[in-house]
């Protein structure tokens, strides 16, 4: 066999952190061969980052590599000096990261910051390395390459940045990539027009892919081999094609299992034997509740009017869930913002439980009786939470500003509705930051349900969360709309997950809806090319072996 | 297209600084008249009478209503006449002009010293936390702002003037021995330069460096602080992992990354103390005998010399919506972010 590009052994990492040293990486051995892709998947905390920064040697000054081999090329990484590092790093190995705005330096020109990488690396001079870096953005897909040369991150979209980081990484034709959650935060069409760039340069350069991810779906679609980590240990590697057949390690089998698929329903995220598995009965369908009515909010200027919801119409049932599926800016939170009565529309009716609300301005419905029957649930379960409230806090607000409870009332209803959402009585006194994802989410659920609101509005509840806390909240959410008879305004770009949850979806794109209709009707048979377009951008795990690689056969996608 | 709303962002700043200045004028003119104790009286000397200080008030406008008063002191402000100051009997201009070039050479002077050491002094500590650079940037911060200006400045008098005998006798600008350059920019050191006499500007320059250092070691500290905070902050930044992980040398991750990211909040911190070390260098001017803006203006407060307070704060007040503009500008020079807001 030949001797892989990139051999690690028994690489062990570890932080000094004030409680002590923490080992984040145990004894992993990864090797990858030249032109191969591969995939480490694990959820937040195991660890597949971190080795991905040892392996550049870019770790924390905390962080540091105490034991185990490091061999790429021949050139051994652990002992290797800094000198020998920095003409490695960009040119021979390179890495594209999350978030890729912040992956940027906000204040240069991105042109500018691919020819940094080709100067230092010594592919280009001062005098040729304009050309160049234009010519890399062209290989990159970016339409008029020599004016967005001059771009600054700020200017562009996240999928637009995410592939100046792919030009300044692959500026240098390097021999293996490392993309570290590449496309987490960009939307599922944007997700398969960079992953399909990635694949295509790849193969193009005859480079080693490692491709580090939290979805399982994503990892099928585009690696050969997948490495399987948890708490920093490998619990499992083997071929895509054996590993979908048949997960051998326990967390591999619960990981695939809440990853949602094509056919599963939402208590199949979950295990058999799990008591928190919701019953999949469906609700009776009652009277309208909600009847949104031609509602339109404009921005700007008349002459230069923006219209982000526009004539937008649908009814909401008791009992119903419905979704509203979409990309970044096509109007979703601006819709969801105006039911909860945060921004004033700028025409349009809203009917909610048989009184228009569009005509009480934002500013009063905060007092309005009716706000208590509407709550939501927001996006980030970190950021939606009061740093320096207690969970107990948080979740007694509204029932503080709303109700007139005396203290020993508010106590027991918190109790009660912790013991609602799963949350175990003891954390009711921490802070968020001394609480788990899936528990903030928790804590923010129970807030939403304290006064029994009769429309809940989901803004990507779980966009935030691992697949396997996914799983839980989802089912708890399913459990919550049967046991409180609560509707749910469901908004998400995520059609699987929507899926999983409503009876009805609605298309969302530019402000308008192009398509409705019952879940599994729409995802079935979608009319309309945009629908099809965003199933078809979904990564799924192959619900049999053979179908894999299937979805990256799909033509790339070369627009956006 | 990027140079030509930049240029009108720089043109708006400058518009905006309009009724600021407007206001200025007017607040500095009510306070002013706010403040207790009567001018006429302190004029006309302890031996006057009632009717002597009211025939001085009268001669000096101050039995007119305030509106007439504000409208014939706007009138002069056109004129370029800012009064006659009391004590000594010079026009108001005058004094300030002479004087203001004095504070301001201090002051530039002293802020060079501290970003001279400041600034390497916080990127070093940034980049090496918790090593000896470190430690001794917060003693050093430490010791910057609980030592007190007056303090210092007799310890170093004691020091390099008594004992050690290297720095020349705190009295003022220039030693006896000299002549003042000719003017040009106010600035003794420069000036001298200009006229190419290297030896009065080399005892200009002897007499300022007590009083600079003084004022340098006060000021240091929180340009130091800000600059630490500001690159430790940017060195965690996204981007910096991504320069890093491209290759990019260590010189050009952190000079052209980082520090050209982390400037922003130092420049800020620089223009406020700069402001804020031109108005409170009173006490270094004191201790040096220093013919500065600062003593000036106690002085006048003291005995309710309403033209020369106007004055002072009036040209403090410019100096500030001055600096403010310049901070501005350099602001959207460094970051193109700033363009794009309305």
């Amino acid at each position: 066999m030949a001797i892989p590009l990139l051999d690690i052994r028994d690489l062990t990492v570890e932080f000094a952190t004030r409680n002590g040293t923490v080992t984040a990486v145990k004894k992993v051995d990864i090797s990858i061969n030249k032109g191969e892709t591969l995939g480490i998947v694990g959820e937040s905390g195991s660890g597949k980052s971190v080795t991905s920064y040892a392996l550049l040697r870019i770790l924390d000054r905390a962080g540091r590599i105490a034991d185990g081999s490091i061999v790429f090329g021949g050139v051994d990484v652990g002992g290797a000096d800094e000198r020998t590092m920095s003409e490695l790093r960009g040119r021979e190995m390179s890495m594209i990261f999350q978030n890729p705005r912040a992956a940027l330096n906000p204040i240069r020109a991105v042109g500018r910051q691919i020819e940094d990488v080709m100067i230092q690396h010594g592919l280009a001079t001062r005098g040729n390395a304009r050309g160049k870096a234009i010519k890399m953005l062209q290989a990159v897909r970016i339409r008029d390459p020599e004016q967005r040369y001059h771009a600054y991150p700020f200017e562009l979209s996240g999928g637009m940045c995410q592939r100046i980081v792919i030009a300044i990484a692959l500026a240098c034709r390097p021999q293996l990539l490392i993309a570290d959650e590449p496309t987490t935060g960009l939307d599922v069409t944007t997700q398969k027009a960079v992953m399909d760039l990635i694949v295509e340069l790849a193969a193009e350069r005859q480079m080693a892919t490692l491709l580090i991810t939290h979805d399982l779906g994503l990892a099928a679609c585009y690696c050969d081999r997948i490495v399987v980590m948890e708490k920093g240990e490998i619990v499992e590697s083997a071929a895509v094609e054996t590993l979908f057949a048949s997960p051998q390690h326990p967390y591999t089998q619960r990981l695939m299992r809440a990853t949602p698929r094509l056919d599963s329903q939402v208590a199949d995220l979950l295990p058999a034997d799990d008591e928190r598995r919701a019953s999949t009965k469906r609700q009776p369908i009652g009277p309208p509740l909600l009847e949104v009515d031609s509602l339109v909010k404009a921005f700007g200027s008349a002459a230069n009017e923006v219209r982000a919801v526009d004539n937008l119409s649908f009814t909401l049932h008791e009992g119903e869930s419905l979704g509203l599926v979409g990309e970044s800016g096509c109007g979703k939170s601006t819709t969801s913002a105006m039911i909860m009565r945060l921004l004033d529309p700028t025409s349009g009716a809203l009917t909610f439980a048989g009184s228009d609300i569009a005509v009480i301005s934002a500013k009063q419905f905060a007092h309005h009786p009716l706000r208590s029957k509407l709550q939501m649930v927001f996006q980030d379960p970190t950021d939606s939470l009061n740093p320096r409230w207690s969970a107990r806090r948080s979740i007694e607000d509204p029932m503080r500003r709303l109700d007139q409870l005396n203290r020993q009332e508010l106590n027991t209803r918190v109790s009660v509705l912790a013991e609602r959402v799963g949350l175990p009585a003891h954390l009711l006194d921490r802070f968020p930051h001394q609480l788990s994802g899936g528990q903030k989410a928790r804590v923010g659920i129970a807030r939403a349900i304290a006064l029994e609101p009769k429309l809940l509005i989901l803004d990507e509840p779980t966009a935030a969360l691992d697949v396997s806390v996914q799983a839980v909240v989802l089912n708890l959410l399913a459990s919550l709309r049967e046991q409180l008879n609560m509707s749910y305004l469901f908004i998400s770009h995520d059609l699987n997950v929507v899926r999983l949850l409503c009876d009805r979806v609605m298309v969302m794109q530019a402000g308008k809806i192009v398509e409705e209709g019952p879940t599994e009707k729409l995802l079935s048979e979608p009319s309309h090319a945009y629908t099809r377009a965003l199933l078809n951008a979904i990564p799924h795990p192959p619900a049999q072996a053979s179908s894999i690689h299937s979805s990256s056969a799909h033509p790339p996608v070369t627009a956006l | 297209m990027a140079t030509m709303s930049r240029t009108r962002l720089i043109a708006w700043r400058v518009v905006q600084a309009v009724p600021v200045l407007i206001g200025i004028v007017i607040v500095s003119f009510l306070l002013t008249r706010a403040l207790p104790g009567d001018p006429a009286a302190y004029f006309a000397g302890p031996a006057a009478n009632a009717e002597s200080i009211q025939q001085i008030r009268v001669s000096m406008g101050l039995d007119r209503p305030l509106p007439l008063q504000f409208i014939s002191y706007v009138q002069d402000l056109f004129r370029g006449d800012l009064g006659t100051a009391i004590s000594t009997g010079q026009p108001v201009i005058h004094e300030l002009t002479t004087r203001l070039p004095a504070s301001l050479e201090l002051t530039g002077f002293a802020l060079l010293f501290s970003m001279i050491i400041a600034l390497p002094l916080g990127i070093l500590a940034a980049t090496r936390p918790n090593t000896w650079v470190d430690h001794l940037c917060r003693a050093v911060v430490t010791a910057g702002v609980s030592l007190p200006t007056f303090f210092t400045g007799l310890a170093l008098i004691y020091v390099f003037y008594y004992l050690l005998g290297w720095a020349p006798s705190p009295m003022g600008r220039l030693d006896f021995l000299y002549l003042s350059p000719p003017k040009v920019t106010g600035f003794y050191v420069i000036d001298a330069l200009i006229d190419r006499d290297l030896e009065t500007a080399w005892g200009a320059l002897s007499q300022l460096l007590l009083p600079a250092i003084t004022l340098g070691l006060f000021t240091l500290a929180p340009i130091a602080r800000m600059t630490r905070a500001a690159m430790l902050q940017t060195l965690e930044s996204e981007f910096i992992r991504t320069a890093r992980a491209a290759g990019l040398p260590r010189r050009k991750v952190l000079f052209t990354y980082a520090l050209r990211n982390a400037i922003l909040p130092v420049i800020t911190t620089l223009g406020m103390v700069f402001s804020f070390a031109l108005g409170a260098n009173v006490l270094v001017e004191q201790v040096f005998s220093w013919p500065g803006i600062g003593s000036y203006a106690v002085e006048a407060l003291v005995v309710s010399d309403y033209a020369s307070v106007q004055g002072f704060v009036l040209t403090m007040a410019l100096l500030f919506v001055a600096l403010n503009l310049l901070i501005d500008v350099i602001y959207t020079l460094v970051d193109p972010r700033l363009n794009t807001q309305e």
